[in-house]
């Protein structure tokens, strides 16, 4: 008997005025892990989480989630969106926006009681974050701004996430704790899927991988996939580059 | 002024505090969800809407003038976004293109419902365009109270959707709420506040008194839920001082006393307020932080 994957992506295409952003993807997920998302700019990382998501339109193909379609198991996903999606500017505090995280188990026209409060408090407590909780989010660093999204996104209780970019702009406490908290969401049997820029760092973070660039190039574990030979397909020239800067350091600071 | 307190005065006060109120309610939403220029839009598209429908009705019966006023803005709207999804023009130039087509029509339409009537009638519709005050009776008032009480019981039962909506639109579709709709509803009541401030406050006016009172509040509080209330505090100020001006004194029209006097409340709020306002945001920069000196420097021998 098969066990009924995760996430089930199945011939997804979408395009953007007539020209093609995810061509073809094909992605299964059977057992809970980190899976990053990896390719150049504009390979259509955050288009491959916001087309599964249903927040960009599909040309075509079908998503099934924990073998059931998405408006079925909504309340089972937790988001990430990239940090610059939002304004920080925005009239609320650290507190009410992780307190979002909880609405959609709250439902229409109630309010947020006792419950969801202490939870939403627990979960800052967990990105270390309690103590700004009535700060106006455009006061925050861009490390807190991004532990403030995902102490929201743990709010939400999810069993499959998705995180764009959740280390991007960070500082080095600020991305440990991110890979902290991604290594105890695995521990408790969830499903990560995150967009990952920084090819250096991947490996040591994730179990599986997407590299993506329009088509699914190559998609596995990270022993099996995170191979120069995939790795040029997907960065093209843009990968040598990358490459000989890392040499170049190597071979410069003496190893100690 | 011996007669500020007469009957009359003080219904026109209380219409146009109470649209005031409406207006900073919805208006902060619309400039949240960056819908302000909708309002805008939805105000100059409105007018050949009224005008066709005093054209039908043949006389000055103040719902139906609202209701062709409403049916107009809407479809304005629908224009602006039938012209971004088909000509791939961006939004700010789909609402500037349909704002003045649509206010050109109205205004020669006006001028054709002037030159039909009769002398004497005064049925030209031009204090729709800058809008009137002194003509609100108590019917007007009712008009006025029954919309912003709408739209506060609206926003009170549907606060924590339209936070959600107005802050991060894709987190809310995510989590499965209808963003489509709560989308629809806040544009359905901006349209409603537009179409009741249309005889007092004017078409070219309208989109003034639903931006100031929201960006004025701004600078007073951090929070949606205090931001709000302060609003509808601007909002009120910003109607009545105006209208009373303008009937007492002046003899103008309201609308352009209206924004004016929450120009001055956005000016002042600008200058003066706490922590966002310009002089304590000034002294904040002049403040060097001293506490990295205090520092030792390492100094290693080479």
């Amino acid at each position: 008997m098969t066990k009924t994957p995760i996430l089930d992506v199945h011939d997804m295409t979408v395009a953007y005025h007539h020209k093609p952003v995810l061509w073809n993807i094909d992605v299964t997920l059977t057992e809970p892990s980190l899976v990053g998302v990896m390719g150049p700019n504009g390979a259509g990382k955050s288009t491959l989480i916001k087309a599964i998501l249903g927040l960009v339109p599909r040309a075509g193909g079908e998503v099934r989630i924990f073998g059931q379609p998405l408006s079925k198991v909504r309340g089972r996903i937790g988001y990430v969106p990239q940090r610059e999606s939002v304004d920080w500017d925005f009239p609320i505090n650290v507190f009410d926006l992780v307190l979002m995280g909880t609405y959609g188990q709250v439902g229409w026209f109630r309010n947020p009681g006792r419950k969801e409060r202490g939870w939403a408090l627990e979960c800052m407590n967990d990105l270390g974050i309690s103590d700004l909780a009535g700060r106006q989010i455009g006061q925050l660093s861009g490390g807190q701004q991004q532990r403030a999204f995902l102490a929201r996104a743990l709010a939400q209780k999810a069993d499959i996430y998705f995180m764009d970019e959740p280390m991007a702009g960070v500082d080095a406490s600020t991305e440990e704790a991110v890979f902290k908290l991604l290594q105890r969401l695995r521990s408790e049997g969830k499903m990560v899927i995150v967009v990952h820029h920084d090819i250096r760092s991947a490996p040591q973070y994730f179990d599986q991988m997407l590299l993506l660039n329009t088509r699914l190039v190559a998609a596995g574990p990270t022993s099996e996939v995170f191979k120069n030979e995939y790795l040029q397909r997907t960065y093209g020239g843009r990968l040598m580059a990358l490459e000989t800067a890392g040499v170049a350091m190597r071979d410069k600071v003496p190893s100690a | 002024m011996s007669d500020i307190f007469t009957y009359n005065t003080m219904l026109v006060l209380l219409g146009t505090s109470l649209l005031g109120a409406a207006s900073g309610l919805i208006g902060s939403l619309a400039v949240l969800r960056r819908q302000s220029l909708a309002g805008d839009a939805f105000s100059h598209a409105a007018l050949p809407g009224l005008c066709l429908a005093f054209m039908v009705v043949g006389e000055r019966n103040l719902a139906a003038l609202l209701l062709g006023a409403f049916i107009s803005g809407i479809l304005g709207l629908v224009v602006v976004s039938l012209l971004r999804r088909y000509t791939r023009i961006k939004q700010d130039a789909a609402l500037g293109i349909v704002l003045s087509t649509f206010f050109g029509m109205g205004v020669v339409l006006s001028r054709i419902i002037q030159n039909q009537t009769i002398k004497g009638s005064k049925a030209g519709l031009d204090s729709y365009i800058l809008g009137k005050t002194a003509g609100i009776i108590a019917s007007d008032v009712y008009l006025i109270g029954s919309a912003a009480l709408l739209c506060l019981i609206v926003i009170v039962f549907l606060f924590k959707e339209l936070e959600l909506l107005t802050f991060d639109a894709d987190f809310a579709r995510s989590q499965g709420w209808p963003v489509a709709r709560l989308d629809l509803i806040l544009i359905i009541l901006l349209g409603l506040v537009v179409v009741i401030g249309l005889p007092a406050v004017g078409v070219v006016m309208m989109a003034a008194l639903l931006i100031l009172p929201g960006v004025t509040a701004r600078f007073w509080t951090d929070r949606l839920a205090a931001m709000l209330p302060v609003s509808v505090g601007f909002g009120v100020i910003t109607g009545a001082v105006g209208t009373w001006l303008s009937a007492e004194y002046a003899n103008l029209p309201a609308g352009p006393i209206i924004v004016l006097i929450g120009a001055g409340l956005f000016l002042f709020s600008s200058v003066f307020a706490p922590r966002r306002g310009l002089i304590a945001r000034w002294r904040r920069a002049n403040i060097i932080d001293t506490s990295l000196l205090d520092l030792d420097t390492p100094v290693f021998e080479a």
